[in-house]
């Protein structure tokens, strides 16, 4: 069992866990993921390491409440357990040959760059960091971000905080007036794939992380398989981040919704709507 | 003259292709002491050279001809750990009953259903004495038949012994991968439980190359086994394959038997295709086909580029595959899968057999012209699986070979001191039965080189 050491909510249905996880912790980098379950029916899910603490032998994650197990997962409080926690599984993400980074996230996608923003201060090449939200309420990790960015541009859809409008629009902006080595755009899949049409004139090196479908998360089931570039890769073992200029991402969207129906369903039987 | 040979009752193929029941119901105590006094004792037992890990079977036969069941079970662990396992999975017509003096002319006596049968007189058996420590400690990386015989064959010589499993639950393939109608899950918990009351410890949710690298369990551990497995799937490389509702049998027994995905209550999903294909014809294509039956197909179908006599599946389950209603199509390659949005058909192409191969199988060559379409709703890749790289790419000093599999000496030894592989990660995928043997002899290996012998 995995002890949940703190919980914070950090928006209406996004909470961030902190999990006591010695073994995943301390091999834990940038760009990993980890793989839960809830409890001993729970299905395999995966998320991103937000943060994570090798002394302490911690892992931090952000869950957003989508279906069953996140709901499942939103019913747990500190000093309550989960059954499984295993990582951190993927490749590291790597920035070392980068001198200056825009970091770009969506949604909860803010959690997977800010490792990577944390990371690029403490090794003096702060990012510059845009982050994307519906609304100023959503805006995650904002006072984390400032703290490890060079400059922080928040954007919100409705302009209820920082520019009015799409990530999209400000990583356009911000291209033609400054000088990046690469882009690292995380969040929902429309937002990467929007991101690298804005890059891809310029060919500006752009980075994306697959949330892609999975079951193992080891290499063993190709689930979560991706065309990148014209060949298979496993977001698993080979990912979860590639070159997003060439990513099938067309592909991409309609494996993600697959089992979307099979998974409503069954949110909705453990909630009690159906009989 | 001897009678001839005790056949286990089946369920019937009418209903057992709807649910996940046991097919072959075993022998009763009665039909196994009928069966057992089959065994003309051979003095010079060539039984016994068919089995890869050298079981006495002679002796256990007769124990079970004396009706001593828990005798019988302790005869086989002496060599073999699981014996409800192996009765069950292994192809015994090809090892042990192949070698069976009353073979062609009465038929072998069944010692695959015999071990089965006194291995499950009580599942798991009763825990064994604790051997006297010998200081030294052992990390065994994987759970599956490669790691749980080399962890029993040390506890059993007093090494401190630690599995380290990626999964969160014990068993590799005997647990994700074989369907429960062929080897139920509760009989492999229960092999496992036995050999943590003989003090073995085991961490799930551990993945070696990842959570804690060889270099790291060197520091703590006095030898390594590696058991990893050859769970990497293959696919074919053709168009369509990235479509929804095309997945390889690993995910998808993955998702039947670890995840429960049979269960409609499940957190799991799983698609339930009503016009299923499956390409390929081995023992996994045949447990996918099989599987997607159960799920509720009204037509599976496994498509195989040679012909019957090339199907590497067990010929008892290519049969049992038959009678359930599942389709062979032969001689038939898929080259291209085609829906929009999600797999609606697939274009099949006729194939004939030329020259053999360098392993001795005759080439499938493609017939120009001969293409046709076939709808289908889902396709399930079972092409064979290799050594997956997450392990070896996390060590670069550990040698490998082509595929990616471990190279090792005739006693399981890798080219890092003091670190051991066997099974698929050693060999490329083959049997339950040749891994536990490798387990075994890396276990030998070990003991030898801790100075025990």
């Amino acid at each position: 069992m995995f002890k949940i050491l703190d919980k914070r909510q950090l928006a209406e249905n996004v909470n961030e866990y902190v999990i006591e996880a010695p073994l995943a912790a301390k091999n834990a980098a940038p760009g990993q993921f980890v793989i839960l379950r809830v409890d001993a029916d729970g299905e395999r899910v995966p998320f991103t390491i937000a943060d994570y603490d090798r002394e302490r032998g911690t892992v931090t994650i952000l869950v957003q409440t989508v279906g069953a197990t996140t709901y499942q997962l939103a019913q747990k409080n500190a000093g309550d357990s989960i059954a499984d926690f295993v990582g951190p599984l993927g490749n590291p993400t790597d920035l070392s040959r980068f001198e200056k980074v825009l970091l770009v996230g969506g949604g909860i996608g803010g959690a997977v760059i800010h490792p990577q923003a944390k990371l690029l201060n403490s090794l003096g090449k702060a990012p510059d960091v845009v982050l994307g939200a519906r609304t100023k309420e959503l805006l995650l990790y904002m006072d984390e971000m400032r703290r490890y960015s060079s400059e922080l541009f928040p954007m919100t859809d409705d302009g209820s905080y920082g520019g009015k409008g799409f990530v999209t629009d400000k990583v356009a902006e911000l291209i033609k007036t400054r000088k990046y080595d690469a882009v690292l755009a995380v969040g929902p899949l429309p937002m990467m794939a929007a991101v690298c049409e804005v890059t891809r004139p310029s060919g500006l090196k752009t980075i994306v992380s697959m949330n892609s479908v999975m079951v193992d998360g080891t290499g063993m089931c190709g689930c979560c398989r991706v065309t990148v570039g014209g060949e298979r890769k496993y977001a698993c073992v080979d990912g979860p981040e590639f070159d997003g200029h060439l990513i099938d991402f067309a592909e991409a969207r309609l494996r993600q919704g697959f089992y979307r129906d099979q998974e409503k369903e069954h949110y909705c039987r453990i909630r009690g709507e159906v009989k | 003259m001897p009678e001839p040979r005790n056949i286990p009752p089946f369920r019937d193929a009418e209903i057992r292709r709807r649910n996940f029941e046991e097919v072959n119901m075993g022998f009763d105590a009665e039909t196994a002491k009928k069966e057992a006094s089959r065994c003309l004792q051979c003095k010079n037992p060539m039984c016994r050279q068919g089995c890869p890990v050298g079981v006495n079977i002679p002796a256990f036969i007769l124990k079970i001809k004396n009706g001593d069941f828990e005798g019988a079970r302790d005869t086989i662990t002496a060599d073999n750990n699981l014996p409800s396992i192996c009765g069950r999975v292994c192809p015994q017509e090809t090892q042990c009953e192949s070698r069976c003096v009353l073979g062609k002319k009465f038929g072998a006596v069944a010692i695959g259903a015999l071990e089965r049968f006194a291995g499950d007189y009580i599942v798991g058996g009763k825990p064994a004495v604790p051997a006297e420590k010998v200081g030294k400690s052992v990390a065994v990386i994987g759970s599956g038949p490669a790691g749980l015989s080399c962890a029993a064959d040390l506890i059993k010589r007093g090494f401190d012994v630690t599995i380290f499993e990626a999964f969160h639950t014990t068993g590799g393939v005997l647990s994700y991968g074989i369907p429960e109608f062929r080897l139920p899950k509760r009989i492999v918990k229960a092999e496992i439980a036995s050999l943590e009351k003989m003090g073995v410890k085991i961490v799930t949710n551990a993945v070696i190359g990842k959570s804690l690298t060889i270099a790291e369990l060197k520091e703590d551990f006095d030898f390594i086994f590696l058991g990893t497995g050859a769970g990497l799937p293959g696919f074919m490389n053709i168009p369509g394959e990235g479509l929804p509702g095309v997945c390889s049998a690993n995910e998808f027994l993955t998702r039947v038997n670890l995840m429960k995905a049979m269960n409609p209550d499940a957190a799991t999903p799983v698609q339930r295709g009503k016009n299923v294909m499956v390409v390929g014809a081995g023992n996994v294509a045949m447990d996918a086909a099989r599987t997607a039956m159960r799920l509720g197909a009204d037509h599976v179908t496994i498509v195989y580029r040679r012909s019957r006599t090339e199907m590497p599946a067990r010929k008892e389950e290519i049969e049992h595959a038959e009678e359930e209603g599942i389709e062979l199509k032969l001689l038939t390659s898929p080259v291209e899968i085609i829906g929009n949005g999600k797999v609606e058909k697939v274009r099949l192409i006729r194939t004939e057999l030329g020259e053999p191969d360098e392993r001795g199988r005759r080439r499938p060559i493609d017939i120009p012209g001969s293409e046709f379409e076939v709808a289908a709703d889902e396709v399930i890749m079972a092409l064979g699986t290799s050594p997956n790289p997450v392990l070896t790419k996390s060590c670069p000093e550990l040698k490998t070979g082509p595929r990616g599999i471990i190279a090792v000496d005739e006693d399981g030894r890798t080219s890092v001191p003091g670190v051991y592989a066997g099974g698929d990660a050693a060999t490329g995928a083959a049997t339950v039965i040749l891994a536990m043997s490798a387990g075994k002899r890396a276990a030998k290996a070990i003991v030898a080189d801790a100075g025990l012998n």
